[in-house]
């Protein structure tokens, strides 16, 4: 194989793949923000003792985990205008994602909820307060931090399917890759390059991650 | 002078299974009631009826003058209490668990504070004032910013007692609070509820350990088939057992 690599045309945009990881961060930190109060509703609502919330939780979950994301990102942004729920770019696509990280969230939340231990909650009533103080107060920060190392890995997961906003244009790191690339003809270092970011990106968040689930451990 | 807890007629069934087939009971203020009997004789499902952990069919509980969990509306029908009323009744009412139940994620003065806070709505100096005065006097004043996973099981139950009385609770209520714990841990939590006890606490307790409740307590109760099968003085019960089925029990106990 004959190749001269060139990786000038990617030095000379690096302000535009730094863009992009920048924006890329940023919907994946607001999509899981949002997705944790989403799947947070989501949990509570699959263990509701009232069938129909079980029922509507349980609808959402299942139908959000067995739909492909490109197709919900296209979904929303292309036939929901024509119901009249116009979102533009960035917001169809924040939509998206939060309600796909949603439904994966439920899950990692029931599960936190379900291996509580019940004495918990009874310790709560013991000391008169009400459902919704033993809620806020024990429940769900005990549980939070339970499962953070599953939330990072769904936030990484996140990170990486912010990717797909590509497919509608948004301006992420892919999105500015594909451009360098159509522009250059620098087909292997440009995707080498945009794949090396995403890694050294991934790999810098989980660090980062660990350091936090350290601080917020139950200590013992 | 009025009873503090007056239990008559109680019946509560778990589906099926009947596990309470009406109690009476009766405890005057600085009472300290010993429940004793074999598992699966209802004791701790009549404690946990007493701070309405459980509901019951049947019968009434009343609690400093006040007919707790339940009210007869005009059409003579019993109804549950609202959430917040039933709230607030627990609160008369100290618990602790055999399990501790301590909240993980809070220091120990976190787990005291924090009814004092959400329910007794104080103000979290005062909070922390009174949090502190109780962990002094269950002895865990030095460890009062550890966390529970940091504390051996006898700390933790102690924290979990100060964190009930510190609500100042009419009545405390024991649910085998030495069952979870190893053995050399057994006597600095007994010390703890001793100490409560000649303070004059009132006090209902469900134990295992039957040489305590005859030091302790100012009655015993046996318990047997979700009736109380015996009642009297610890000299009564344990000198002079009168039923066949309590001096089988107390020769399989160890005193």
């Amino acid at each position: 194989m004959n190749y001269d690599f060139n990786f000038d045309v990617i030095w000379r945009n690096w302000e535009l793949l730094a863009e992009g990881l920048g924006l890329g961060l940023f919907l994946a930190i607001v999509s899981i923000a949002i997705g944790c109060g989403i799947g947070l509703l989501a949990a509570f609502g699959m263990l509701s003792r009232h069938k129909i919330l079980r029922w509507i939780a349980g609808g959402y979950v299942s139908a959000i985990r067995n739909t492909p994301i490109l197709v919900l990102i296209l979904f929303c942004y292309f036939a929901l205008p024509q119901l009249g729920i116009a979102l533009d770019k960035i917001s169809s696509f924040i939509f998206t994602l939060s309600i796909y990280a949603g439904a994966y969230l439920a899950e990692v939340f029931r599960s936190g909820l379900m291996a509580l231990p019940k004495g918990l909650r009874e310790a709560g009533l013991a000391i008169g307060l009400t459902e919704f103080k033993i809620k806020t107060n024990i429940i769900i920060p005990v549980m939070f931090r339970n499962v953070l190392p599953s939330l990072s890995n769904n936030f990484i997961s996140l990170f990486k399917d912010t990717s797909l906003a590509a497919a509608i244009a948004v301006p992420d790191l892919t999105f500015y890759a594909r451009k360098i690339n159509v522009e250059s003809f620098r087909v292997i270092e440009t995707w080498m390059v945009a794949s090396m970011i995403y890694v050294v990106a991934c790999y810098l968040i989980a660090w980062l991650l660990r350091r936090l689930e350290q601080r917020l451990a139950v200590p013992r | 002078m009025s009873p503090i807890l007056t239990i008559s007629g109680l019946h509560k069934s778990f589906g099926e299974l009947e596990v309470l087939k009406g109690i009476d009971l009766t405890m005057q203020r600085g009472d300290v009631v010993s429940l004793i009997g074999s598992s699966g004789s209802g004791k701790t499902t009549l404690l946990r009826c007493v701070n309405l952990l459980e509901d019951f069919e049947q019968g009434s509980i009343e609690l400093a003058g006040e007919k707790i969990g339940y009210r007869e509306d005009g059409a003579g029908q019993r109804r549950r209490l609202s959430e917040r009323e039933v709230a607030r009744q627990r609160a008369m009412t100290g618990m602790a668990f055999q399990q501790f139940n301590l909240f993980p994620h809070m220091t120990a003065i976190r787990n005291v504070m924090l009814g004092l806070i959400k329910t007794k709505k104080m103000p979290k100096d005062e909070a922390r004032a009174v949090a502190e005065k109780w962990l002094e006097r269950v002895g865990m004043a030095a460890r009062s910013d550890h966390y529970p996973g940091q504390l051996s099981g006898g700390q933790q139950q102690r924290v979990a007692i100060a964190r009930a009385i510190a609500m100042n609770p009419q009545i405390m209520l024991f649910d085998e609070v030495t069952s979870a714990l190893d053995p050399e841990l057994v006597a600095e939590v007994l010390a703890v509820v001793r100490d409560l006890a000649v303070d004059g606490m009132t006090m209902l307790l469900v134990t295992h350990e039957m040489r305590f409740a005859r030091d302790v307590s100012t009655k015993v109760v046996f318990m047997h088939q979700g009736r109380i099968h015996e009642e009297g003085t610890p000299e009564e019960i344990f000198g002079a057992p009168k039923t066949e089925r309590l001096q089988g029990f107390l020769a399989n106990s160890e005193i």
